[in-house]
């Protein structure tokens, strides 16, 4: 036990110089702004540059005595559920396809063409769908133009406008993670099961979706959570309906300048989707 | 192996055929309007440049992306060095705590970003750092390294750590044997972590918008406030020069490495 332990400390010593610029900055960046937050939440001066503000509860009670926030906070949960199950339904299949249909040359094309947009500009993907949406706009003109009675379509500033915005966003990652777990899945697998006579159905759901669950797991995660504090979709595409939990955090820190509740707010969905992946991580270790 | 009937393939193929349009549509009509004449984007379309040549005048949007880009490079670079010396160091040596360390790379990604950006605007404010460019990029790199340290982990679990210690034993030193032997076979999981640091920095909207400064601002943050204030057929022109810059910088860079292939 003596050598693993010099060992260890050993390793740990030369580790060091390798670890510490990446984690000093992730301190600085990440870990110490966090810590600041939650003090700052419990401040009652209104302004960040007054120096006499005393410690408080306030800005928490200010949530719960609210029911506005509360309301809107599940608002911006469902959201997130929907946006993250939608690239489910459309994004697992879609990277089914890529992994065990398409190969070779295509099937890299095809795969660089879905995560591409990552390259783009996300605020210009998601004001691009108003040129398509509003009335006049292109799908209206479209419809009009191939059916033989007249429509009036106009998703714009609507709660629709966001879903459909924010599936277009997020959809790519999901795409990627699921189609990361089904590639590793060897085909044998489901040759074998095919062959012992399971259909393609079974095999789907006793083989398949078994072996990719970390892959949508992994892409529900990584939509959920930013969709759960998005404010410039909403913003850009939900129009007056598109007050949600994220725009009011952005109003006490752009608009109203009360940083403290802000700050407070934000603290309480960071603990709500801490939860949720505390909750979700025994699943998570079951799929892995 | 068993192969889908024709049918099904077809039907799958047709499906990603959907997916791709949905994806692409707004990009595509987004360049079609920036070569539209009308400023509200009205039908019919009649051809013009004339954003382009507006955009040419438009200093403070050349500003916002020339200070997009050099975020994003410096990002590229900063995350991708301090990424994969920590990665390194988690692949060869065993100490303890290096599960806490390993999960202490979550918080950037796990917590969404309106939290980390009004958190760093409290802190940096607070503290004297301020805001501007120099904030930015502080955040930058710290929501990129977590991307990067996970894709040059990824790359490194496939390199075999006999060959650094056959290296040794044939009396390379360490930086020889990180140099001529390890960097070059995780070479290309270095290139994607990298490429991804540019596309989480060059995208960033939320934390850089917390932390701008009237002067020292980014192209998402420009266009926000562009879209909030009345949107111009400029930002069409300047997102169509950039959809086409990145994506056939992106299409040489998978010439040389393969993405999605099968390895």
């Amino acid at each position: 036990m003596a050598t693993t332990g010099t060992r260890r400390q050993n390793g740990l010593a030369k580790a060091l110089p390798l670890l510490t610029p990446a984690y000093a900055w992730l301190t600085l960046a990440i870990f110490l702004p966090l810590s600041a937050m939650v003090y700052f939440s419990l401040l009652t001066s209104m302004s960040p540059s007054e120096q006499s503000s005393s410690l408080t509860l306030a800005n928490y009670a200010a949530f719960f005595s609210d029911p506005l926030y509360a309301t809107l906070l599940w608002r911006s949960l469902q959201l997130g559920l929907l946006v993250t199950l939608i690239c489910v339904v459309v994004g697992f299949p879609a990277a089914y396809v890529l992994a065990k249909i398409f190969k070779g040359r295509a099937r890299e094309a095809i795969f660089l063409l879905v995560i591409l947009p990552f390259w783009s500009n996300s605020l210009v993907r998601v004001f691009s769908w108003s040129m398509v949406l509003r009335e006049g706009g292109i799908l209206d003109t479209a419809l009009n133009a191939v059916l033989p009675f007249e429509v009036t379509f106009d998703l714009m500033y609507s709660f629709p406008a966001v879903v459909i915005g924010l599936v277009h966003s997020y959809l790519p990652y999901m795409v990627l993670t699921c189609y990361l777990s089904l590639q590793a899945i060897d085909d044998a697998l489901i040759e074998a099961a095919r062959s012992l006579g399971a259909s393609r159905f079974t095999t789907l759901r006793r083989v398949v979706a078994p072996l990719a669950l970390p892959g949508v797991l992994a892409g529900s995660a990584l939509i959920f959570i930013p969709v759960v504090g998005s404010f410039m979709e909403p913003r850009i595409l939900g129009g007056r309906g598109g007050t949600l939990y994220g725009t009011v955090i952005e109003d006490q820190f752009t608009a109203v300048y009360n940083w403290p509740l802000g700050a407070a707010l934000s603290f309480i969905l960071l603990a709500v989707v801490l939860a949720i992946l505390l909750v979700s991580a025994p699943v998570l270790r079951k799929a892995a | 192996m068993i192969r889908a009937p024709a049918f099904l393939s077809g039907l799958g193929r047709f499906y990603i055929g959907l997916v791709l349009v949905f994806l692409y549509l707004p990009l595509i009509i987004m360049a079609a309007m920036s070569f539209n004449a009308s400023p509200f984007y009205q039908l019919p379309f009649e051809g013009t440049t004339e954003w382009y040549a507006a955009l040419a005048q438009n200093d403070g949007l050349i500003a916002a992306t020339l200070n997009s880009l050099k975020i994003a490079v410096m990002t590229t670079i900063l995350a991708t060095v301090l990424g994969t010396a920590a990665s390194l160091a988690l692949f060869r040596y065993e100490f303890r705590g290096k599960r806490v360390l390993q999960a202490l790379l979550f918080p950037p990604i796990a917590i969404p970003w309106l939290i980390s950006g009004t958190a760093m605007l409290i802190f940096f404010f607070g503290t004297g750092i301020g805001r501007g460019l120099h904030a930015i990029l502080l955040g930058h790199v710290a929501l990129a390294l977590p991307y990067v340290i996970i894709v040059v982990s990824a790359r490194l679990q496939t390199f075999s750590k006999d060959l650094e210690d056959a290296a040794a034993s044939l009396g390379a030193s360490s930086w020889q044997t990180t140099r001529k032997v390890t960097l070059p076979c995780i070479a290309p999981g270095i290139v994607a972590g990298g490429l991804f640091a540019f596309a989480v920095s060059f995208d960033q909207f939320v934390v850089s918008y917390f932390l701008a400064t009237p002067g020292q601002t980014t192209l998402p943050v420009e266009i926000y406030a562009a879209i909030r204030k009345g949107f111009t057929p400029e930002i069409n022109a300047v997102s169509t020069i950039i959809i086409v810059f990145s994506m056939s910088l992106m299409l040489v860079v998978s010439r040389f490495f393969r993405f999605g292939g099968d390895q």
